[in-house]
């Protein structure tokens, strides 16, 4: 590569003029060649995005019809909905979230606040990091193994807990890197002002992040909405109207898996509505969670 | 100050709370896979059987399927998504880069049933009719490598899981690359500019070699996906337990005969032994995998 760049540099090519006109027609070939690729990639990417909404909307829409929403699912041939996956899917992704939000704000906090440099620090951090692109799967046999066989079967409150972990590390990331972004001077403004730490970092620091810590927040809900392989280990999935967190809950991602797999035409066009709903659920979260960060930058 | 006592307290509590978790993950599943390693020994990682019916499992056959499909990812993803990313960088114009990234981000938000589902319903048949015939009638021929391109096209099997495991994994490959291409000084690229380099010269002689080390940290994190990645897997790649030659035989991975055989295997069974055992190999190799990425990110990417 150092080599390309040396001969073109040095004038004892360019005296002969032919030779470097013909060094010269290579280089930018082979300019133009890799920046077409290049486009070509990124048009390859783009379609892919296409490709997969227009089939959710080509095979979702045409299933779409207002018994989704206020009918249970049915055995295959009499109709049905999808009321109970919903339902589970909102309730396990709500409690989820809400148990995973508070426990990694403070670890962002003490990221942020309490341990910069320090080895205990440094470890939270590196573990975090290495949670946040962990296999769900583990996580959901995992909370399998420390929960639901020891506390009597599969519930939908161990899907909750299954989807906290995976909550946790992505309002950690967000968390540390907005409380990280905030100058000092407000701190020190703060203190100045004889505010004790906490009441600096809560009352000052957090409503200075709101929106970054916000957009962790939506990016975690809008990631655990779609997590299907570690509900299968924790609330099973649920045929029936079901609101006992102590029993197994049917939530969309599981309700798609075992439809689409099914051999039952009706059940495979309900899975491809239930991938519509959840495909345009989450990237509407995505798009709010960037319109919410914007405004700072 | 009781008050900074006790937020402190519990802020630090947090932080080893994700200690705890990370620590049970591993134990838990340790302990639950140790009747496995201890009724196959060391042999539970070279056996090919997964035998109910004679209470034989082996890893063998998903720990290759697991690296193998990976593997296939990545070596199709990333030269897209390193055109991506150079695309984004340097080549669109201004305006364009921020919804084009989006889109690209956007691809990443996909929850992974859904590729799995589109997978199986639009890329298998594309596959099974048009890719694999093709590939059959001109690679097969191919002295050598004409073995991995042999068989019966049925459009699932090992390299279908290792496209959609691509398209899965090529918006994460492609933020990263993009975010640590921005890294690069723009003194440096201007002085190459300036004695009359071409953009992909700047991009080979003046940005890799600057970004080399968290280019290979973006693709490690995404190696790391592909590894764990389940739904989108256990749809497409035929979850047969057998080492098959050709890249369009079935196989399977960790997280698939995971996700798959769990529903059969009770409580206390030697099978969920053996599921868990899997479990743990798989959280030992992508654990490596994220260390090793998050090592050579660490300089770069860090905000």
């Amino acid at each position: 590569m150092s080599a390309t760049l040396a001969t073109t540099a040095i004038p004892g090519g360019a005296r002969d003029p032919s030779v470097a006109q013909s060094l010269s027609r290579r280089r930018h070939r082979a300019n133009v060649i890799v920046k077409t690729l290049c486009v070509l990639a990124t048009a390859v990417g783009l379609i892919f995005l296409v490709a997969i909404l227009g089939t959710l909307l080509w095979l979702g829409f045409s299933g779409l019809r207002l018994g989704v929403f206020t009918e249970m699912t049915k055995p295959p041939g009499s109709g049905g909905g999808l009321l109970n996956a919903i339902a589970g899917s909102l309730i396990q992704t709500i409690i989820g979230t809400a148990i995973g939000t508070p426990i990694g704000l403070m670890v962002g906090t003490y990221l942020s606040e309490y341990a910069k440099g320090t080895y205990l620090g440094n470890a939270v951090r590196f573990v975090s990091d290495v949670l946040l692109s962990a296999p769900s799967i583990l996580i959901g046999l995992f909370v399998y193994e420390v929960f639901v066989e020891p506390f009597g079967g599969f519930s939908g409150i161990a899907g909750c807990v299954a989807l906290a972990v995976i909550v946790i590390p992505i309002v950690v990331r967000t968390t540390e890197d907005m409380l990280n972004l905030i100058p000092t001077a407000l701190r020190e403004a703060a203190v100045a002002l004889g505010a004790p730490k906490w009441k600096s970092i809560v009352f000052v620091c957090y409503p200075a992040a709101l929106s970054g810590i916000a957009t962790g927040v939506l990016l975690a809900i809008a990631r655990v909405a779609g997590e299907t392989a570690p509900l299968l280990f924790t609330s099973l999935g649920n045929l029936n109207w079901s609101l006992d967190m102590s029993a197994p809950m049917s939530s969309l991602p599981v309700t798609i898996y075992q439809y689409a797999g099914s051999p039952f035409e009706d059940w495979v066009q309900l899975a491809w509505v239930g991938a519509l709903l959840i495909t345009f659920g989450v990237l509407a979260l995505n798009i709010m969670a960037r319109v919410v960060l914007r405004p700072r930058g | 100050m009781l008050g900074d006592k006790i937020f402190a307290g519990i802020a630090t509590a947090c932080g080893v709370l994700v200690l705890v978790i990370l620590s049970a993950i591993i134990i838990s599943l340790f302990v639950g896979g140790l009747p496995a390693f201890r009724a196959f020994g060391p042999g539970f990682l070279t056996n090919t059987d997964w035998d109910p019916v004679k209470q034989v499992y082996g890893a063998a056959v998903p720990i290759y399927g697991t690296l193998i499909t990976a593997v296939l990812a990545i070596l199709l993803a990333v030269p897209l998504a390193f055109g991506i990313a150079f695309y984004l960088t340097e080549l669109a114009p201004q305006w364009f880069r921020q919804p084009v990234g989006t889109a690209i981000e956007l691809l990443a938000a996909v929850p992974s049933i859904i590729y799995g589902m589109w997978g199986f319903f639009i890329i298998v048949p594309i596959m099974g009719d048009y890719v694999q015939p093709f590939l059959i009638d001109t690679l097969g021929e191919v002295p050598l490598i004409g073995a991995l391109f042999q068989g019966p096209a049925f459009g699932t099997g090992i390299l279908t899981s290792a496209l959609i495991l691509a398209i899965m994994i090529l918006p994460f490959i492609a933020a990263t690359m993009r975010d640590v291409f921005l890294t690069v000084p723009g003194v440096f690229k201007e002085s190459a500019y300036g004695v009359g380099c071409t953009t992909w010269e700047v991009m080979r002689s003046i940005v890799l070699p600057y970004t080399r080390a968290s280019v290979v940290g973006g693709v490690m994190l995404g190696l790391g996906r592909a590894l764990g990645e389940t739904m989108a897997v256990t749809f497409v790649i035929g979850n047969t337990n057998r080492i098959s030659t050709s890249l369009f035989g079935p196989g399977n991975t960790i997280a698939s005969i995971v996700a798959l055989e769990f529903p059969e295997s009770p409580a206390g069974s030697l099978k969920l032994s053996s599921l868990l055992a899997l479990g743990f190999l798989l959280f030992v190799i992508s654990f490596i995998v994220l260390a090793i990425s998050r090592f050579l990110l660490r300089t770069k990417v860090t905000k």
